[in-house]
């Protein structure tokens, strides 16, 4: 009983720290989501579920939801491959510059996403911009696109943006699962004369696939996410092409270019938004238990 | 006589082979690095872009795609650094950054230490609620933040963001030192405990230096965390022009300074080259840190 309540003492940090800015906030946005709440007035009536009724029947919020599962739905499945194959090709004991590839791969992943956003708006400028003039030159493009002042291609344009500076990570990520698979099963497989397909097919796949399941969600719930490069890109524009929803709970909650800022609406927004990724860390949590119990199956097969 | 004959034949043969299959793979490897060469080079092309914009005048960025400057103009660094204020707000950024990370270190340390080691009533609920706010949208805490660090008056200084950052429950951490922590053997403490020591020190002088790996691991994660966070500098200075981070500040200027490119350019790289280069001296520990993450 001594050691535990010194454990106890030793967790009061974190926890009195986690209180404050992670778990007070998680209840308070429930009472905030039902108050008329703005950032210029201290009066703050209760309005019941008010928020929310209007919640269900604004179409800024529903077409930024839409475009937050779009962005979802586009750039995991791209960059999850992509980075799936650099991995494999990186993976390769022969390659003696594997580590140099690795590093420049993964340097985007390092930087600071708001910086690279500003950036990016000056590369993709259709006034000179260097991605617009190497285009034009390559003759690949007739004249200068405006990827990011066009309603057609902003979003598509920061989704691009995205998979390029997060690739790193997904990398990294199957570079850990691709090295927990033994190597002895590669050699037993060239000793019989299989081809590196039937190795991919065999071996690699199905061992890779508990992994697999968990670096999809993990990235899925986090690209659900996406602020930073949206806010600096595009600021959600132009006319609300690429809004997210974290744009619109920003642009609703603190922005004084919007109109007066509404700090209740943005919390009904800001816990639906909570709910539904919350309902999709459960289903990870769920496919996460299944994807060991596959795993402690197979090893405990292995060990048979 | 025979089975010397077919060693005799068979040897030559099976060296043949296997030197054909090492020089294929070889040939594999050069001409894989021969195609990844030129792709490395455009992936981290926008980075050398802003490196050279940073040192040219705002008519020549313009002018070609090619990145060495004819001249260096430095002024684009002392423009940036006084008159847009980057001075100011890479002082900022490192005072979060680094008190961030120091305060991190040492509560996720500890609450690694007491998870990872011991049993004790509540262990179990309190390791699932933490596990639940991994994937919580920054948007649906970023209010109550503002209002509760408004309430408290730290919106007029540093202390207010930093304990916010600090404030994360950062499960990853907590669970790299909990799965390390419960791998030392017991012997480690039984002796300390026999000699007196308390259960502080057991932590302090015997299991945190044996913990060196997975602190440095954390330092590195956190630092590049704090650096590069936006969203929550972003609302909780924007009364607070004096108070930017670097991200922040530069996205002030997106506006104000739309024209000088080459100033923009030369603030991005005062706040790209610090993160970038701790990077390149420390990978190990951010890829390991990043595997670890995922394996946990």
């Amino acid at each position: 009983m001594y050691a535990a309540r010194w454990c106890y003492l030793f967790m009061l940090p974190s926890m009195f720290l986690a209180a404050m800015f992670t778990f007070w906030p998680i209840v308070a946005s429930w009472y905030f989501s039902l108050l008329d709440f703005s950032g210029f007035s201290s009066a703050r009536p209760f309005v019941g579920l008010a928020n929310y009724a209007e919640l269900i029947q604004d179409g800024f919020f529903w077409h930024s939801l839409g475009h937050s599962f779009l962005f979802m739905a586009i750039t995991v499945p791209i960059r999850l491959s992509l980075a799936l194959l650099v991995a494999i090709v990186l993976n390769d004991r022969v390659l003696r510059l594997s580590p140099v590839f690795r590093t420049f791969f993964f340097l985007p992943v390092v930087t600071t996403t708001a910086v690279v956003g500003i950036l990016m708006t000056f590369l993709f400028s259709p006034f000179n911009g260097p991605i617009n003039k190497a285009l034009l030159g390559l003759h690949v493009i007739a004249q200068p696109v405006d990827f990011l002042g066009d309603p057609d291609h902003a979003l598509f344009t920061v989704m691009g943006v995205q998979v390029w500076k997060s690739f790193g990570f997904s990398m990294i990520y199957w570079l850990a699962a691709l090295q927990a698979i033994p190597s002895e099963l590669y050699e037993a497989a060239r000793v019989d004369g299989a081809s590196r397909w039937q190795q991919f097919r065999a071996i690699t796949m199905p061992l890779l696939l508990p992994f697999a399941i968990v670096i999809f969600l993990i990235t899925a719930v986090n690209t659900l996410r996406v602020f930073d490069l949206v806010q600096t890109m595009t600021g959600g524009g132009p006319f609300f092409a690429s809004e997210v929803v974290e744009t619109y709970i920003y642009r609703t909650a603190f922005s004084v270019q919007a109109g007066i800022p509404r700090e209740g609406y943005a919390s009904a927004v800001g816990v639906f938004f909570g709910l539904t990724v919350m309902c999709i860390a459960l289903v990870q949590g769920w496919a996460l238990r299944k994807a060991n119990e596959v795993r402690r199956d197979l090893t405990m097969r292995g060990a048979a | 006589m025979t089975a010397h004959a077919t060693t005799l034949t068979t040897l030559p043969a099976l060296l043949r082979t296997r030197g054909q299959l090492l020089r294929g793979s070889q040939l594999r490897a050069t001409i894989t690095s021969l195609i990844l060469t030129p792709i490395c080079f455009l992936w981290i092309y926008p980075f050398l872009w802003v490196v050279s914009a940073s040192v040219k005048t705002n008519a020549q960025i313009f002018s070609g795609p090619g990145l060495i400057p004819s001249e260096l103009h430095l002024e684009n660094f002392s423009r940036a650094w006084t008159q847009a204020h980057i001075g100011q707000y890479f002082l900022n950024t490192t005072i979060i950054a680094v008190s961030a990370t120091a305060i991190v270190v040492v509560t996720t340390g500890m609450m690694g230490y007491a998870l990872g080691r011991y049993d004790f009533p509540g262990k179990k609920p309190i390791l699932a609620v933490f596990v639940a706010t991994i994937f919580l949208p920054e948007g649906y805490t970023i209010i109550p933040i503002f209002d509760l660090i408004d309430r408290l008056h730290l919106n007029n200084n540093l202390l207010g963001v930093i304990l916010a950052e600090s404030g994360g429950a950062h499960v990853i951490y907590i669970l790299l030192f909990a799965g390390f922590f419960s791998q030392l053997p017991t012997e480690l403490e039984e002796s300390a405990i026999m000699d007196g020591a308390t259960f502080p020190r057991v932590f302090g002088q015997i299991m945190l230096p044996l913990a060196m790996p997975v602190v440095v691991t954390t330092i590195i994660l956190e630092f590049e965390r704090s650096w590069n966070s936006f969203f929550l500098p972003l609302v909780l200075t924007l009364s607070r022009p004096n108070l930017r981070t670097l991200g922040v500040g530069m996205f002030a200027f997106q506006g104000e300074f739309f024209t000088d490119i080459s100033g923009m350019a030369a603030a991005a790289t005062v706040t790209l080259v610090p993160i970038v280069a701790v990077f390149l001296l420390l990978q190990r520990y951010f890829v390991e840190g990043i595997a670890g993450a995922v394996k946990q």
